[in-house]
């Protein structure tokens, strides 16, 4: 895949489609891989790497990306398409200023998920027959590759690139049945007392970096009311617990229905914190309130929370599922 | 020299908790090592290092600096609340430890001196224990730290997959272990455990990390090195890198108005962020290249330029493994000053 | 009570005068009745209102002052609007002085000095002019060039005219951007004002104002051969803890809270270009 890409992004260079090409460079190791621009065959020959660890997503690049002049290459996977669509309907990306290669995409691995499993010191990884075998400087280890996925891979919603100039590999369709509600679903099984508890525990844990909020194609405000200094809340530590969860939770109602589940906020999260699981808790009460929606899916339909219909909920259900009677 | 076998590690653990707090690295909730205090039934991490650094007991990400009361035109101050017990950190890795000694001599032994830290300094006994098992992201070697030597704590510590071995380095130290459940052992014990150590160290891809393009006065020759703006560019301006590294130390005063009083706290702040900078007369770093810059900047240059050369990286690679796009210092030490 | 350099001690503000539309002067006494610390003209101080925040500003009397000490401060701001807002009476917090001040019992001494200033910028030289005034026999001659917008911007218009235009061996040059009725000093602005004036390259040069008019200013004075090493400015940039530590006022390895905020010209020459 990796060749394919490659001969791709430098033939868009050379025949004058685009003036840049967005992308992957290598790092120290096999796994820490940037997004970077490249502008020469050489750099591309050099330094490109499209990997499982090319987990990064690019759409938010774009936003600033296709502001400069000339035409910039991306290289999109299904995931990430969303944002991609989802990001032209707000008016933050500028389509004619990028040629979209779409990737067929079998799901990025993390190097967290790695570790985790218990294999420490990886300098080199080759896949095979589904097993990720990685060299470490304590000797060969091997682990099968789908416990190494992202989360939002190992629950991957569709492999369906929505919007593409061209495709690299076969489309896919998307998942209706990937199961990426199951956390969701013990969630609200908990009394309310112990899911307090379980977000307590989680948000409890957030340094307030930003990394969510700054990965985020769905946060793209030029200034976000978080960074406003006469607003009391300004990008810093938590003054109080309060604090803590008004942040994530200003943020997921922020981006509902705007949010794709694209999962970068989790993947990014210094401390581990399942940040996706707020927005999918969004994502699955839309869906059951006001019908399936899914966005970034296409460029005509609006969200349901900005959009009134005949058939939408009556606001009673809505305060009734909230466990008041 | 001490020792006591692993499997009454909890008995140790007992013992130094019923004289002073223990602050223990122990898997969270999402299984990532952090300090807590120890009790009954609490594990000590298998990870290398904890995924916040220890300079969190130190100079924590929020502290109360002084209270006030203020009402009309009478303003009252009112001490904040301070911890006053004094605690033990065990397990803290040889590039933390050293850490500790960078931000000694920004808190502690720069006039006027930090009272807040200091207390917390004084009131501390680190244990430091040795890597047995170092990963690839380390590159304290860089910096002169041997990981197997377990120094710049009060007690150094090594660990093998029976024994702990436990050696005081300092009266504090010494403080510690007395009346601990611990047997004598000799100071060779560990030989071998370091020997071993020594030969993982070698094999570590980035000991070799060369620093000598940057130290004390390569202010004019680095600055407006082109490179910058390229390392910069997929930046997102996150603070992650700062608030995980074991030596920032920015921070910001805040006051909170909770109506009866007003805390003034200080609180981590990120030179990532563009609000660190922002005046309402202008912003001297206007762009992510010039915030970008200064992080490194002030760890390989600046800081070196303030405090004897002494750079401000341990090589702890937190940065290496957190940061969202996999932009660290090594790969800005590895490309600032290559261009000529 | 607990002491540390971040915690401020209580202040009394006894007086506030009306200096510019934009511009008022605040006199602050500690709550013991006495001067709350003795400073060095240039040096700065936190000032805070507790649940609005702190800002460092420069102290704009002399330190010959011996009851008060005074801060002449332009609303620009959160806490400055809170500052404008506030009566006679209010007690705030203060600590302080932060930062190295003039040289005035080095350098200066024996030197003829031409302090150049723009609008507030007036606010730190105040307290050198003086201080210099105070100790007239260590200095030679004294030249102020001034200039602001209009007339009603010039800040400490009164004691200009009344204490500084008439004594010996000090030359006040005032100059506004446009013309006025009422005004028939000399109009324009002052970098072009101090080219005209032709200063002996000999002088030491100290200026505090805006930064187009450091820049030009600085830029004029290289025309007529001043050396750099003579020519001091104060600089300003985002500040929290004033001592150092905070990390954002650096320039290159100098913090402006610690290291400055006074700089001679040929010292910035060392520093990267980032204030």
């Amino acid at each position: 895949m990796q060749a394919v890409i490659k001969k791709k992004a430098k033939e868009l260079l050379e025949c004058g489609t685009v003036d840049r090409v967005l992308g992957w460079k290598a790092g120290e190791f096999f796994y820490d891989l940037t997004p970077a621009v490249f502008t020469t065959a050489e750099e591309i020959d050099k330094d490109f790497v499209y990997s499982v660890f090319s987990g990064a997503n690019m759409s938010k690049y774009l936003i600033e990306e296709t502001k400069k002049d000339g035409k910039v290459a991306a290289f999109i996977t299904p995931c990430d398409s969303y944002s991609l669509v989802q990001l032209q309907k707000e008016h933050r990306i500028k389509r004619e200023n990028c040629y979209i290669v779409g990737l067929a995409c079998d799901g990025m691995c993390d190097m967290g998920m790695i570790r985790d499993a218990g294999i420490k010191g990886a300098t080199a990884v080759s896949e095979k027959d589904g097993k990720l075998v990685l060299e470490t400087i304590y000797g060969e280890k091997t682990m099968d590759k789908k416990d190494a996925l992202l989360e939002r891979c190992a629950h991957c919603k569709s492999k369906k690139v929505v919007d593409f100039d061209e495709m690299i590999g076969e489309n896919g369709e998307d998942d209706p049945n990937c199961g990426r509600f199951d956390e969701v679903e013990k969630l609200e099984a908990m009394t309310p007392d112990e899911r307090f508890a379980f977000w307590r525990a989680q948000l409890s844990r957030c340094i307030r970096c930003n990394a969510c909020r700054n990965v985020c194609p769905a946060c793209s405000c030029e200034k976000c009311v978080f960074d406003n200094p006469d607003s009391g809340i300004a990008q810093k530590a938590a003054a109080s617990d309060f604090e803590e969860n008004n942040f994530h939770i200003i943020r997921a109602f922020h981006v509902a229905g705007r949010c794709t589940d694209c999962g970068e906020c989790s993947r990014v999260c210094p401390q581990n914190i399942p940040l996706h699981l707020l927005n999918r808790k969004f994502i699955k009460d839309m869906n059951e309130l006001y019908g399936f929606y899914q966005a970034g899916a296409d460029f005509e339909t609006k969200p349901p929370v900005m959009n009134y219909t005949t058939g939408d909920a009556e606001p009673s259900i809505v305060y009734q599922r909230g466990g008041r009677k | 020299m001490k020792k006591i076998a692993k499997a009454k590690i909890d008995d140790l653990f007992k013992a130094i908790s019923e004289k002073e707090v223990l602050y223990l690295p122990v898997d969270d909730a999402q299984g990532q090592a952090a300090f807590i205090p120890w009790k009954k039934g609490l594990k000590m991490s298998e990870d290398l290092n904890t995924g916040r650094s220890a300079k969190d007991l130190f100079f924590p990400q929020v502290e109360s600096l002084v209270n006030f009361k203020m009402d009309g035109k009478k303003l009252e101050i009112i001490d904040a609340a301070r911890e006053k017990d004094p605690f033990v950190i065990f397990g803290v890795r040889p590039c933390d430890a050293k850490s500790f000694e960078i931000l000694d001599k920004v808190f502690y032994y720069s006039e006027p001196v930090d009272s807040f830290y200091i207390d917390r300094r004084d009131r501390s006994t680190v244990v430091v224990l040795a890597c047995s098992a170092p990963e690839e992201t380390c590159f304290c070697q860089a910096f002169g730290i041997d990981q197997s030597e377990a120094a710049g704590g009060d007690v150094s510590a090594w660990m093998d997959g029976e024994t702990l071995y436990l050696k005081a380095v300092t009266e504090k130290g010494e403080a510690l272990l007395e009346g601990l459940p611990l047997e004598d052992a000799d100071d060779k014990a560990v030989d071998g455990l370091k020997k071993d150590m020594k030969a993982i160290m070698d094999k570590l891809p980035l000991k070799d990390l060369d620093l000598s393009k940057f130290g004390p006065g390569k202010t004019q020759e680095l600055f407006d090195d082109p490179a910058w703006a390229r390392l910069s560019e997929s930046c997102l301006g996150c603070g992650t890198c700062t608030f995980v590294c074991p030596t920032c130390q920015c921070f910001d005063i805040k006051d909170f108005d909770g109506g009866k009083q007003i805390r003034r706290f200080r609180c981590w702040d990120s030179c990532m962020y563009s609000d660190f900078t922002q005046m309402s007369a202008g912003q001297p770093r206007p762009t992510q290249k010039e915030r970008f810059r200064q992080r490194f900047m002030h760890k390989l240059v600046y800081y070196p330029d303030m405090h004897e050369g002494m750079f401000s990286c341990v090589g702890c690679g937190r940065c290496l493994r957190k940061c969202p796009i996999h932009m660290n210092i090594v790969k800005v030490i590895k490309t600032i000053g290559e261009e000529k | 009570m607990y002491q540390d350099a971040l915690i401020p001690k209580l202040g009394v503000v006894t007086q506030i005068r009306v200096e510019t539309p934009d511009v008022k002067t605040f006199r602050v006494i500690g709550i013991d009745g006495k001067k709350p610390f003795v400073h060095i003209p240039g040096q700065c101080a936190m000032l805070s209102i507790p649940g609005v925040g702190e800002a460092l500003f420069s102290i704009t009397s002399s330190p010959t002052v011996e009851e008060f000490i005074e801060f002449s401060i332009k609303k620009c701001g959160c806490v400055t609007d809170w500052l404008h807002s506030m009566e006679e009476g209010q007690e705030i917090t203060i600590r302080g002085p932060y930062g190295n001040g003039f040289p005035v019992d080095t350098d200066f001494v024996g030197k003829d000095l031409l302090f150049v200033a723009g609008g507030i910028g007036l606010a730190p030289l105040h307290s050198v002019i003086n201080y210099c005034r105070a100790h007239r026999e260590k200095y030679g001659k004294i030249d102020v060039v001034y200039g602001s917008r209009s007339m009603a911007d010039l800040v400490d218009y009164k004691e200009i005219l009344d204490d500084w235009m008439k004594e010996d061996g000090i030359d006040v040059h005032l100059t506004i951007d446009n013309a006025q009725p009422e005004w028939d000093g000399h109009v324009g602005f002052v970098p072009n004002y101090v080219t005209e004036l032709n200063p002996d390259v000999s002088k030491t040069v100290v200026m505090c104002g805006p930064p187009v008019m450091i820049k030009f200013t600085l830029a004029g004075l290289m025309d007529l051969g001043f050396d750099r090493k003579n020519i001091y400015t104060t600089l300003e940039l985002k500040m929290k803890c004033a001592i150092g530590r905070c990390g954002r006022c650096n320039i290159g390895s100098k913090f402006v809270c610690k290291d400055g905020p006074v700089f001679r010209f040929d010292e910035l020459d060392e520093l990267p270009n980032e204030y």
